[in-house]
């Protein structure tokens, strides 16, 4: 374990590191994916997994674990990768990814895979499925907590808003999401598309605690995540600015990147910037 | 004696709310007319009223299946199975879990609200779906027994119940088995396959078809999936003239699915009760039943239009 905080933040940085490199390497071995918003979400959930939650990967249905359910299930290789270097399943199976048989099922499976809570992909349904967990907990008084990935995308998304209305009102604060605000979807930015924005006013006005941080910045989202835990009475909403591509130079703020994958040389290219050890 | 399978639903989760701690109900502001009310005033802290908002009921019904709880979430079938439908598919089908969707004000019998209100698919829908169990009680007392039942079912299952009060065909010592065609009177001239409360329809018909000398076998096919394809093809075989009665579709429902597997055990003429490929409208329960073609009357029709087809064919 890290003794200080120092250590903390190189060693996030170090697994944030491998876990991009992963996300790469099978999305260029499957022939299709999405790495963008993959590696967008790469802090997050590397500090959810490998310093806030409480989990023990190795039982995975213990009841008292907390959970999180990745609402942008096309971000399945991250959860993947994550999942695989936290020790659910050996990471040799990362390669599987998207073939016929595999657990790596193009979005996340329930069932399949150890440490898959939730089977999403059809977006807007995280959220819903979070709160009844958050719900469960409410109703059995145990402490466990409920993380749920959502893209800015997504937030076009109605079932978004009936369940944001839902867990306000049924106050439950052991409900945290976290937005990953990268700015773009498949058809261009989502100020253009269909814009959902402002996201911070929307989400309070629905009555959630909300809190904007910079989502590639492990100081920022380990202060974020030790204020939700801290946030009574509310769910809470952290809203992380992100960067689609976070990493690869050439896919960063791409919009081309979110459901593409690298061919070889590319593959190649991205792992080199990725290994790169930082000036 | 006539009671409303919905009504039977509220006691039966009474029951079962005592029987199982797990037990909880969502609803989507329809609570009194479902009547998951009566759960809701015995156990209000397992009670959730999710608001006008059907699609994250199932998500959120899906979670606490996630969670270890046995959910129950019932809104009218329209909404159940149209507005959520993708809910129930990706959320609850896909991966198997344990919810049951209990949908009441389904088919034409919703009466006065119209089209926009009556479900005349949602069989269809929820019997295309892997891993779904589709249950359709003929009564009352059928109603309690298969709300039961699925909640000790593991895994999601639809049940179909009416709005109006029905006649109550069975009584408490009605065993309820699901996926088991039930046989209620044998005869060899033909087999009607009937399902809900066109089961009535279904007995009333085969009593005027023996004044005539036409003796057929009924049987209550409550649970169109998994389907007894067992108990139909023999029976199918032993009368060679089958019709199926619902309160629903043609397309999609019992009719469809009987159809679909006699085509391939034991083809033999085949007549579908049901509702002709149109939407509902307005008008008293009785009127639009008489309107749809959807009495015992037209089963007998039915019967005599099969058996002539039956000639013809040999």
């Amino acid at each position: 374990m890290p003794s200080s905080q120092e250590e903390l933040l190189q060693d996030l940085e170090k697994k944030a590191r491998v876990i991009r490199s992963d996300i790469i390497r099978m999305v260029a071995e499957a022939g299709s994916g999405h790495p963008g918003g993959s590696l967008s979400a790469a802090e997050i959930v590397t500090v959810l997994y490998f310093h806030v939650m409480r989990i023990r990967p190795d039982e995975p249905d213990w009841p008292d674990r907390d959970r999180f359910v990745l609402s942008k299930g096309h971000a399945a290789p991250l959860l993947y990768a994550v999942l695989a270097e936290r020790g659910y399943f050996p990471a040799e199976e990362l390669i599987t990814l998207r073939k016929l048989g595999s657990r790596l099922q193009g979005h996340p499976a329930f069932g399949k895979l150890p440490g898959i809570e939730a089977s999403t992909g059809s977006l807007g349904q995280g959220l819903s499925i979070s709160l009844g967990i958050a719900l469960a907990g409410k109703i059995d008084h145990r402490d466990y907590r409920v993380y749920a990935l959502l893209g800015d995308g997504e937030n076009e998304e109605g079932q978004v808003w009936e369940a944001a209305m839902a867990a306000a009102h049924y106050r439950v604060d052991n409900l945290t999401a976290i937005l990953d605000y990268n700015g773009l979807q498949i058809d261009g930015p989502v100020a253009d598309v269909l814009s959902p924005l402002p996201l911070p006013e929307k989400w309070r006005s629905f009555g959630w605690e909300v809190r904007e941080v910079d989502g590639h910045s492990f100081e920022e989202l380990l202060a974020a995540f030790e204020w939700a835990k801290g946030v009574h009475d509310r769910p809470s909403m952290i809203i992380a600015k992100t960067v689609k591509g976070k990493g690869v130079s050439f896919m960063e703020n791409a919009v081309d990147w979110h459901g593409k994958a690298p061919d070889r040389e590319q593959a190649e290219k991205a792992l080199a910037e990725l290994l790169a050890v930082p000036s | 004696m006539n009671v409303a399978t919905r009504d039977a639903y509220g006691r039966a989760l009474v029951e079962l709310g005592k029987k199982y701690p797990d037990l909880v109900v969502l609803d989507a502001d329809l609570a009194k007319s479902t009547k998951t009310a009566d759960f809701a005033k015995v156990f209000p802290e397992r009670f959730f009223d999710m608001g006008i908002a059907e699609q994250n009921m199932m998500g959120t019904a899906a979670g606490l299946a996630l969670a270890g709880k046995i959910p129950c979430a019932s809104t009218f079938a329209v909404f159940a199975t149209g507005r959520a439908f993708d809910q129930i598919r990706n959320s609850i089908a896909y991966p198997g879990l344990n919810v049951k969707i209990i949908a009441t004000h389904a088919g034409i019998t919703v009466g006065e609200d119209g089209a926009s209100h009556q479900s005349v698919e949602d069989i269809a829908l929820m019997r295309a779906l892997p891993n779904m169990t589709v249950i359709v009680p003929a009564d009352a007392t059928e109603t309690g027994k298969a709300v039961a039942a699925a909640v000790v079912h593991e895994g999601p299952v639809y049940i179909r119940l009416g709005r109006p009060a029905v006649p109550v065909l069975f009584d408490e010592n009605y065993r309820f088995r699901l996926g088991r065609a039930e046989i209620l009177r044998r005869g060899p001239d033909a087999a009607i396959f009937a399902t809900g409360i066109m089961v009535y329809e279904a007995l009333k018909a085969a009593e005027t078809l023996a004044g005539r000398g036409v003796d057929v076998t009924v049987v209550n096919i409550h649970t169109i999936k998994p389907l007894d394809v067992e108990t139909i093809s023999s029976l199918a075989m032993k009368t060679g003239a089958v019709v199926t009665a619902e309160e629903h579709s043609i397309i999609g429902g019992l009719g469809s699915a009987v159809a679909e597997a006699l085509a391939e055990r034991c083809p033999v003429p085949l007549v579908r009760v049901g509702i002709r490929d149109r939407f509902g409208e307005s008008g008293k329960p009785g009127e639009l039943l008489e309107a749809f073609g959807l009495t015992a009357s037209h089963i007998v029709e039915a019967v005599d239009l099969v058996l002539q087809r039956r000639v013809c064919g040999k």
